[in-house]
């Protein structure tokens, strides 16, 4: 039996509680980068001029104060850090906690009772691989906005044009719909999580926490929010 | 009542290991479930066969030496220890599956009996206070609001039985780590090694190969000791602050 441990012990700074920390902070980056994201797309239903100027604006962001187009490098860095971190988090943590988890074989119990745990939320069971899809999704989605590289629909100089030619399809609006469910149910647990890393929890219990109800109020309205634009034109026809 | 049971046997701590299937016949409802897997054992005596091991001390839900998973949850499906379930929570006629403790850091050591050393090594990593030892000091020389007494003392409650690691899909130990950071942190004798408790017990929790909590709360609806899930923000705010004073 090993009852006595030998090998240096790592240091706290590196403990899965470190590792948390990280992958809350950059989880709220990225989630604070989508509040203002959403709010941006909404601009969708002021018409094509306004959009295609705020779109443009973005660019001079602090200018001259930044180069055209620095605050929209800052922002891709440190989202692209942010990203990293985080999903470099997510897999050295997965990885560890299946060890820790001591299965037998592929199972863990082998009962047929309570498989799914007492309280588990769905949300929680798929931060895995609901954020795998996440991650493909955002890919596909940076790759899609690219310049008028896929361009599905059809390119246009109107980035206005090019997002309703876009969702007039259907199989766009099908990948954003999987996509923005996935964020939904990522952060009705992920900013719960996040705030009782970080300390931020006072409650007894998961349900009873107000934070919980918050969380999935704020997956609610991100994810709402941003299927308006594909639905709006998709199914009501906006901007055709 | 008549019951069936599959339990996880396993020789020893190589033995591969495998469910079991055994009936139990005039159970009383009114047994504990330790009884009545007492009278199982008898049976299996009488009949030659190997008892089932199993970890028991006060049977009374004071000590936290028992606890195994019954149908899928750490001390079967009441909230209290093995000890103090009794099989009128079961119904005639029932089939119970019982396994032991599943945890990287908690290795079988024969039938449903783990070794759960991996506990008492966080809790030596915490390390002592220093609060002068010596007859009781004055009760009021040293005040202490009654909000935090009451949540010391319930932290405090955690008998270490490993339920919550059973119950965590990660196989972390945090709730449990997380009373004791509590109630030692709340405390003003607390107050001088709390920076250094923390650093120690969750270096200690990840080295013993415990996983890392992802703030799903099973542990909390399988804890006999009703420790509260905030407990676990305490000790990660404690981290944080200790971290940040580059203590580690
Ligand atoms: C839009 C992008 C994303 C946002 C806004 C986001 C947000 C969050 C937040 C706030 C947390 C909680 C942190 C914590 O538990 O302390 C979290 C956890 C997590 N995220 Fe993400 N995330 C994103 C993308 C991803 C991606 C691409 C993956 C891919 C593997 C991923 C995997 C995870 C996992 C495994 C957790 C831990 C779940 C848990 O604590 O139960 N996330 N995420
Ligand atoms: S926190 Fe609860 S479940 Fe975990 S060891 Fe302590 S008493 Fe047992
Ligand atoms: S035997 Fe002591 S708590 Fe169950």
């Amino acid at each position: 039996m090993a009852t006595i441990q030998t090998a240096k012990r790592p240091s706290a700074k590196r403990s899965t509680v470190a590792l948390k920390y990280s992958m809350a902070v950059s989880g709220l980056i990225m989630l604070g980068y989508l509040l203002v994201h959403m709010y941006g797309n909404l601009k969708f239903f002021q018409g094509r001029e306004k959009f295609d100027s705020y779109l443009e604006g973005l660019d001079d962001i602090l200018y001259p104060y930044l180069p055209h187009e620095g605050a929209l490098w800052i922002i891709r860095i440190v989202l692209t850090a942010a990203l990293v971190v985080h999903v470099y988090a997510a897999v050295t943590l997965w990885r560890r906690n299946k060890a820790a988890a001591g299965f037998v074989g592929n199972t863990r119990y082998h009962t047929k009772q309570n498989k799914t745990g007492v309280q588990r939320s769905y949300a929680s069971f798929t931060m895995r691989w609901g954020g795998i899809i996440l991650l493909l999704f955002i890919i596909g989605h940076v790759a899609q906005m690219l310049p008028n590289w896929l361009s599905p629909g059809g390119a246009s100089d109107s980035k206005y044009d090019r997002v309703v030619n876009g969702f007039e399809l259907w199989w766009v609006v099908l990948l954003y719909t999987i996509g923005l469910v996935a964020v939904g149910f990522h952060l009705a647990h992920g900013f719960w999580s996040a705030l009782t890393t970080l300390g931020q929890n006072h409650s007894s219990t998961r349900r009873s926490s107000r934070l919980t109800a918050v969380s999935i109020g704020l997956a609610v309205i991100i994810a709402g929010g941003f299927l308006t634009v594909p639905f709006a034109i998709f199914f009501f026809g906006a901007g055709s | 009542m008549n019951i069936t049971v599959r339990v996880w046997r396993q020789k020893n701590a190589d033995d591969k290991g495998k469910m079991v299937t055994y009936g139990v016949e005039n159970v009383s409802e009114h047994m504990s479930f330790l009884e009545m897997l007492d009278v199982l054992n008898e049976q299996l005596t009488l009949s030659g066969d190997d008892p089932i091991a199993f970890d028991h001390d006060c049977r009374e839900g004071i000590c936290g030496a028992c606890g195994v998973v019954i149908n899928g949850q750490a001390h079967g499906p009441q909230t209290t220890t093995t000890c103090q379930l009794h099989m009128r929570s079961f119904e005639d006629g029932a089939v119970i599956d019982i396994e032991p403790w599943r945890a990287g850091a908690f290795p079988v050591v024969k039938d449903l009996v783990v070794d759960r050393g991996a506990f008492d090594r966080i809790i030596q990593a915490g390390g002592f206070i220093s609060a002068p030892t010596g007859s009781a000091p004055e009760a009021n020389n040293l005040p202490v609001p009654k909000e935090d007494a009451d949540h010391a003392f319930e932290s405090a409650t955690c008998i270490g039985c490993g339920a919550c690691v059973a119950a965590c899909p990660n196989g972390s130990g945090m709730l449990f780590t997380a009373a004791k950071i509590t109630h030692l942190g709340l405390l003003p004798q607390g107050q001088p090694e709390r920076d250094s408790r923390v650093i120690g017990m969750i270096e200690q929790h990840d080295h013993e190969g415990f996983g890392g909590c992802t703030n799903i709360g099973e542990c909390t609806s399988s804890c006999p000791k009703g420790i509260p899930l905030d407990t676990i923000s305490r000790l990660n705010r404690d981290l944080l602050g200790a971290l940040a004073k580059g203590k580690a």
